[in-house]
């Protein structure tokens, strides 16, 4: 076992530990936010780099603070390490200059995304964002596009965190999409206009952090606040059939995996399940499902909450939408 | 022009070709080394050299050597890194171009005391025309037995790939070099793990510049000790510069490190001084990622000494007052260049190079570059110039891969140099434009 401080909090751990598995071990706030590491996709995270931390005192065999804030995704541990994450005011410095970059060319579009209320980069910024926006300049855009008959791609606002495509790597023999071309206009793509229809495809779903992979069976049908979260299950060939059935009195809205109190899906669910089964009686209700996040569905009433930033309307637009 | 270890011969007629090159003691290191040294004494003589890396970072390549993973049961690999993007840098180039067997000379000797038995050059794409060079090179090597098979009788054996890049500057990071050659998409890998324990094909891997690689041969021949000798301080041995921008004889020149940047500069068997005879502004004297420095800072240090062609030297003052070695691209720019417009040139550069992967550099290389063409083309406010300071360090130290910082590093210090230019483009806008309209 390997002993590690972050902000101020001892915790042992096992060698290999990376400093963001340590850190949720802890739990609470001194977990780091993380957009792209995904506990269950084997080569993810470290690009996003929200997760950045100060190490101050890199082990007890080497006193020294790391010469860079690291990705606490992916750095392991030492022993006698101190780790600072809200303790140090550089990194929520960066953490603040990360999400400017993450939405400096993101649509804000909040108001018409499914995934509102449920999306990390609202959480995120919730967290971490500025008030104003600095930019002036105008954002890249993207076609909207169909991969598959069920999923919707708004490239606009995908944040290029490789989850979709390490599950497609994980989960099928053959990916059929991929990151393509490079830098700010890289996107999400099969190359040829290529349907992506394996039983698993609708995990991309769950994976995304935001709303640029939305289930399209669900697509402007409610708002997720207004509905509640159900654990039901049923007997499925593919997948383990447990899921979350989201409804609205006695309606199934949408189906979605389950996931933990960092958004990870506890397993992937097969699209049968998730797209075709939307009648009550597929299901067998076992119960509500808490939704450990601050984000709004847990608030659950959006008048307590003050106007935040992100949701904030930048001013041209309106106009021109008007 | 003397003290020249690697172009010594490069005057010879036909030297390209393996019989002059041989003819002129070429290959004798390869003899020497591999029938009166053992590895480990390759080894010690390129860690007594104090040879240091010259793809930019300038890293002890004895030392970067020792961090191999020997004990690993898996193949190894070395790579030279012949990718040469950087602007302002064209040195690896022309030395491939016209001393092709010195190249394969030094990676024979290299993989013979790394343990390697498959070697790989990744050339940059657009020099297709040297991959010819480099493959006919390769196979009179293999004609005279210094590749294939039972090398010169011993028991090592070597062969030599030669792979081209499909034109990206972010495939010159190591790890992205070797995804690439992998033939994957060429993102930098995170790290650790580090190549010299999982690089290529997870392998234990060493990652060297042409440069680099070249020096092995002269070092082989002439001692470790005596290379060590050359140079100055912990700058040992000569450094291949390319020389470009508004001087009078552009070119690639080898000098002994520790060769005053004035002399450097104004001496005719150098850059011959200030093209048109104008007055030096700013060098930017590593290739185009190191920091900008204006004419007095770059001719002393802050300290008023004289600044010298070492690695040492070029740093004095940090970021503050000084720049970097970097791979030795030296761009010189006379009175009449625009500081604002080469900023926005450079950033153009890496908002088109950015591989993408991590938020910081993504997104930040493009801000910049949209914020700078504003105000190179007069639609810039003042905030703006404190704006470019504050992408900067938001990018600076966040990122995936050292490309984060090399395109944040011109930005901060050319206005840091030079804001009152930055400024004057916001206040007189239409006078700079017509200014910049008559040259
Ligand atoms: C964006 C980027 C581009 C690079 N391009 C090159 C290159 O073209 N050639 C090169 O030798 N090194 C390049 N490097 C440095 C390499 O990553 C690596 O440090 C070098 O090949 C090591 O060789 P050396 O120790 O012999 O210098 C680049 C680094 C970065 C971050
Ligand atoms: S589409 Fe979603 S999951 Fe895929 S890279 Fe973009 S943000 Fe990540
Ligand atoms: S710093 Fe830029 S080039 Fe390097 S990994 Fe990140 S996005 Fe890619
Ligand atoms: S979660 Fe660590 S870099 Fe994205």
């Amino acid at each position: 076992m390997i002993k590690v401080t972050i902000d101020n909090i001892l915790i042992e751990v096992d060698e290999g530990t990376t400093i963001l598995n340590a850190a949720r071990k802890i739990g609470g706030k001194v977990v780091p936010p993380a957009m792209c590491y995904y506990s269950k996709l084997k080569g993810s995270g470290g690009k996003c780099r929200t997760c950045l931390v100060k190490v101050s005192h890199s082990s007890t065999k080497d006193p020294r603070p790391m010469p860079k804030l690291v990705a606490s995704c992916s750095t392991p541990v030492q022993d006698g390490m101190v780790v600072e994450n809200l303790t140090s005011p550089e990194v929520i410095d960066a953490r603040k200059g990360i999400v400017e970059f993450l939405l400096l060319n993101h649509p804000l579009d909040c108001p018409v995304c499914d995934q509102a209320g449920e999306c990390d980069l609202q959480d995120l910024s919730f967290g971490f964002g500025m008030e104003e926006t600095a930019t002036e300049e105008q954002r890249r855009e993207f076609p909207m596009t169909d991969i598959g008959d069920k999923i919707k791609l708004h490239m606009n606002r995908c944040i290029l965190c490789y989850r979709c495509v390490y599950v497609a790597d994980q989960l099928t023999d053959q990916r059929l999409h991929g990151i393509l071309y490079r830098g700010d206009v890289s996107e999400i793509g099969t190359f040829i206009q290529n349907a992506i229809t394996n039983d698993f495809s609708g995990n991309v779903i769950d994976v995304c952090p935001v709303g640029a992979l939305t289930d399209k069976t669900f697509r402007f049908k409610s708002r997720v606040w207004f509905l509640k979260p159900m654990n039901v299950h049923r007997e499925c060939s593919k997948c383990s059939g447990k899921v979350t059935a989201w409804m609205f009195g006695n309606e199934i809205y949408r189906i979605t995996g389950r996931k933990d109190q960092y958004g990870e899906l506890e397993e992937y669910i097969c699209n049968e399940c998730r797209f075709e089964k939307k009648a009550l009686t597929d299901w067998v209700i076992e119960g509500p499902r808490h939704i450990k996040r601050q984000s709004v569905i847990s608030a659950n009433h959006y008048e307590r909450m003050k106007m935040q930033s992100i949701i904030k309307p930048i001013e041209g637009l309106m106009e021109s939408q008007e | 022009m003397g003290g020249k270890i690697l172009l010594a011969n490069i005057d010879i007629p036909g030297i390209r070709g393996f019989d002059v090159y041989r003819a002129n003691g070429g290959y004798n290191s390869v003899t020497k080394a591999l029938r009166e040294m053992s590895q480990s004494q390759v080894n010690a003589e390129v860690t007594r050299s104090g040879l240091r890396g010259r793809g930019g970072a300038g890293f002890p390549t004895g030392l970067k050597w020792s961090f191999l993973d020997r004990k690993s049961d898996k193949p190894r690999y070395l790579v030279c890194n012949a990718d040469e993007s950087e602007p302002g840098t064209f040195k690896d180039r022309y030395l491939m171009h016209h001393l092709p067997h010195l190249l394969i000379e030094g990676l024979i000797i290299s993989s013979y005391a790394l343990g390697v038995n498959t070697c790989y050059i990744y050339i940059r794409g657009e020099f297709k025309y040297l991959v010819g060079v480099l493959e006919k090179a390769i196979k009179e090597a293999h004609q005279h037995g210094f590749l294939g098979d039972r090398i010169l009788g011993t028991d090592f054996s070597l062969n030599i790939w030669v792979h081209p890049g499909a034109g990206a500057y972010i495939c010159g990071e190591e790890t992205a070099l070797l995804e690439s050659l992998e033939g994957k998409r060429g993102n930098p890998r995170i790290k650790p793990p580090f190549p010299a324990f999982k690089g290529l094909y997870g392998c234990p891997t060493v990652v060297n510049n042409v440069e680099t690689l070249a020096a092995i041969g002269p070092i082989i021949n002439m001692g470790g000790e005596a290379y060590s000798k050359v140079g100055r301080g912990k700058s040992t041995g000569t450094k291949l510069i390319s020389a470009c921008g508004s001087i009078n004889n552009p070119g690639v020149y080898e000098i002994e490190m520790g060769l005053p940047v004035e002399d450097f500069i104004y001496n005719p068997e150098y850059c011959g001084g200030i093209a048109r005879d104008r007055y030096l502004k700013a060098v930017i004297p590593g290739g185009s990622s190191v920091p900008i420095l204006p004419a007095e800072l770059i001719l002393n240090t802050a300290k008023g000494e004289r600044r010298l062609l070492t690695y040492e030297s070029l740093a004095d003052g940090d970021f503050e007052t000084g720049t970097m070695l970097g791979s030795g691209g030296f761009i010189v720019f006379d009175e009449d260049a625009c500081i604002v417009r080469n900023t926005w040139n450079l950033t153009r550069f890496y908002h088109h190079e950015s591989c993408g992967q991590c938020s910081p550099c993504r997104e930040g290389t493009g801000w910049m570059e949209k914020v700078l063409y504003r105000l190179e083309h007069g639609e810039g406010k003042k905030s703006d110039i404190d704006l470019l300071v504050r992408i900067a360090k938001n990018i600076e130290g966040h990122t995936i891969c050292p490309l984060g910082e090399a395109a944040a590093w011109p930005v901060a210090s050319a206005i840091r140099h030079f804001r009152e230019e930055f400024e004057e483009h916001v206040l007189h806008p239409a006078e700079v434009i017509e200014k910049e309209r008559r040259l």
